[in-house]
């Protein structure tokens, strides 16, 4: 398992195709915060997001943070949120606006393989709940669109260090969450016939 | 003179929630740092280590920055022992745990969870319709006020399963139930973490045990015989599924599991799973009828 570092946004596939399932990766650069009601906006209301999505990185996250008096956003504590929920969004993110990478915790289903595969993109494994850490990785809150969807906004955030990651899918088909599953469902059968 | 005494209570009960909801939201008990550390210890899987590895440094993080362990504030969750003599009205009690909650979430800031439940539409500062929630139990002959907050975050509430096992299914069933629900939460919940199960009563009554089962000071047992041995059984069988750390794979899955039973209907074999996140936050406060409050992790 190897050790990257990237800097998002991508313009390089190859970027992406490098990395392997259960790599570990540190991000630099820019990333996006988006969430349930951002991605509902966007897709089933039909309402173009008012941020340039090519080659980004998402995080599934909805910050606590503190507005000050200039208008601008001051993070607080900032973590991310279970993806699973979000997952029938990869497809349009990676086709329509060219998304290359998804950040989230506990993994996508099945379901995204076939369109990370398609589309070049990966979904990064952070560890869920560690927050404190998380919220040292994130240096500024650049901009803030769609601020009446508080706290499910378009976020901008300047990273340094953003990680360790894990590539829990990658873009050629594996998925540490599908494999883990297969295991784990084998294991059931064995525990099972032992009770 | 009585009027005093009320307001002068209120206000220490408030006082409490809003300290108590923060102090859990920060700083996780020992007990859980303890399990952590064994746990890193024991697992070796390499995506498993570097999950536990980040998860100590974060607790690290969350003592020197004074931060938050985890980013979701959760829904408030108090559970208060009343004394018969104690002098403030539960109706009162529990205005005075709303607005300790208000004002924990307005001052820090917190992130406010909570929304109308078919608009999605904010409620609060983490309060609503019904929310906080919070459990009630009553004791005789005693004049104190002990008060347990225990917020819990989304990713493992919606890890919450029941099954109304039948009779025949046996300890069998619930045990497959309990293994079935932990595989098919899979990395959602964010394990490692605790598992609470309940177990008997009626359909509701069996996720409320459960629910007091994940705040338990971990590795604890049942005080009945055979509800303790299930939960010895389950803690290792439920280890042995691969699951691992975040859902990437590896030794332990879980930090320990904790049952509550009540007895049940002859025709009924409830079965309550509630999921409880490797950030196992918990704290207490006992009042005591002068209004001084005093802080600890347990009831």
């Amino acid at each position: 398992m190897a050790t990257h570092e990237v800097t998002f946004p991508v313009n390089d596939p190859q970027e992406i195709l490098k990395l392997r399932a259960g790599d570990e990766v540190t991000v630099q650069g820019h990333i996006i915060g988006i969430r349930d009601r951002t991605q509902i906006r966007i897709f089933d209301q039909g309402i173009e997001p008012p941020m340039d999505l090519s080659g980004a990185f998402l995080l599934h996250t909805a910050p606590g943070v503190r507005k000050l008096e200039d208008g601008r956003y001051e993070k607080v504590c900032i973590g991310t949120t279970t993806s699973a929920r979000m997952v029938r969004f990869t497809e349009p993110l990676g086709a329509q606006y060219g998304v290359r990478a998804i950040c989230g915790k506990g993994g996508f289903p099945d379901d995204a393989i076939e369109p990370m595969q398609r589309l070049g993109m990966v979904y990064f494994a952070i560890v869920g709940g560690a927050a404190a850490l998380e919220t040292t990785q994130i240096e500024e809150i650049e901009e803030v669109a769609w601020e009446e969807l508080m706290p499910e906004c378009l976020w901008k955030f300047r990273v340094k260090d953003f990680g360790p990651l894990t590539v829990g899918i990658d873009a050629h088909g594996n998925s540490l969450y599908h494999d883990v599953q297969a295991r784990a469902q084998e294991k059931l059968k064995e525990l099972y016939a032992r009770l | 003179m009585t009027t005093l005494v009320d307001t002068d209570l209120y206000h220490a009960v408030e006082d409490a929630a809003a300290y108590l909801y923060v102090w859990a939201l920060k700083d996780i008990p020992q007990d859980l740092r303890d399990a952590l550390e064994d746990a890193a210890g024991k697992e070796t899987s390499v995506p498993g280590q570097r999950v536990l590895s980040t998860i100590l440094k974060n607790v690290q993080v969350a003592d020197s920055e004074k931060n938050l362990v985890c980013q979701d504030t959760g829904i408030a969750v108090y559970t208060c022992r009343v004394g018969e003599h104690f002098p403030l009205h539960p109706a009162r009690i529990y205005a005075a745990l709303k607005a300790g909650t208000e004002r924990a979430t307005i001052e820090h800031p917190l992130r406010s969870n909570a929304v109308h439940t078919l608009t999605r539409e904010n409620t609060g500062p983490n309060t609503g319709h019904r929310l906080p929630i919070v459990h009630w139990e009553f004791v005789p002959d005693w004049d104190g006020l002990d008060v347990k907050c225990v917020p819990k975050g989304s990713g493992s509430e919606n890890m919450s399963f029941l099954k109304m096992c039948v009779p025949a299914d046996g300890v069998k069933g619930i045990k497959q139930f309990v293994l079935e629900s932990i595989v098919g939460a899979g990395g959602k919940p964010c394990p490692p973490g605790i598992v609470g199960v309940g177990i008997g009563g009626s359909a509701d009554y069996a996720m409320y045990l459960a629910k007091e089962a994940i705040a338990r000071p971990i590795g604890t047992r049942n005080p009945d015989p055979h509800v303790a041995q299930l939960e010895e059984e389950l803690f290792e069988l439920l280890n042995e599924t691969g699951i691992g750390p975040m859902g990437l794979g590896g030794d332990v899955t879980v930090l320990n599991c904790h049952i509550e039973h009540a007895d049940t209907h002859m025709t009924l074999n409830p079965v309550a799973v509630n999921y409880q996140c490797w950030a196992a936050r918990r704290a207490s406060a006992h009042v005591a009828p002068d209004g001084s409050v005093e802080y600890d992790r347990e009831f």
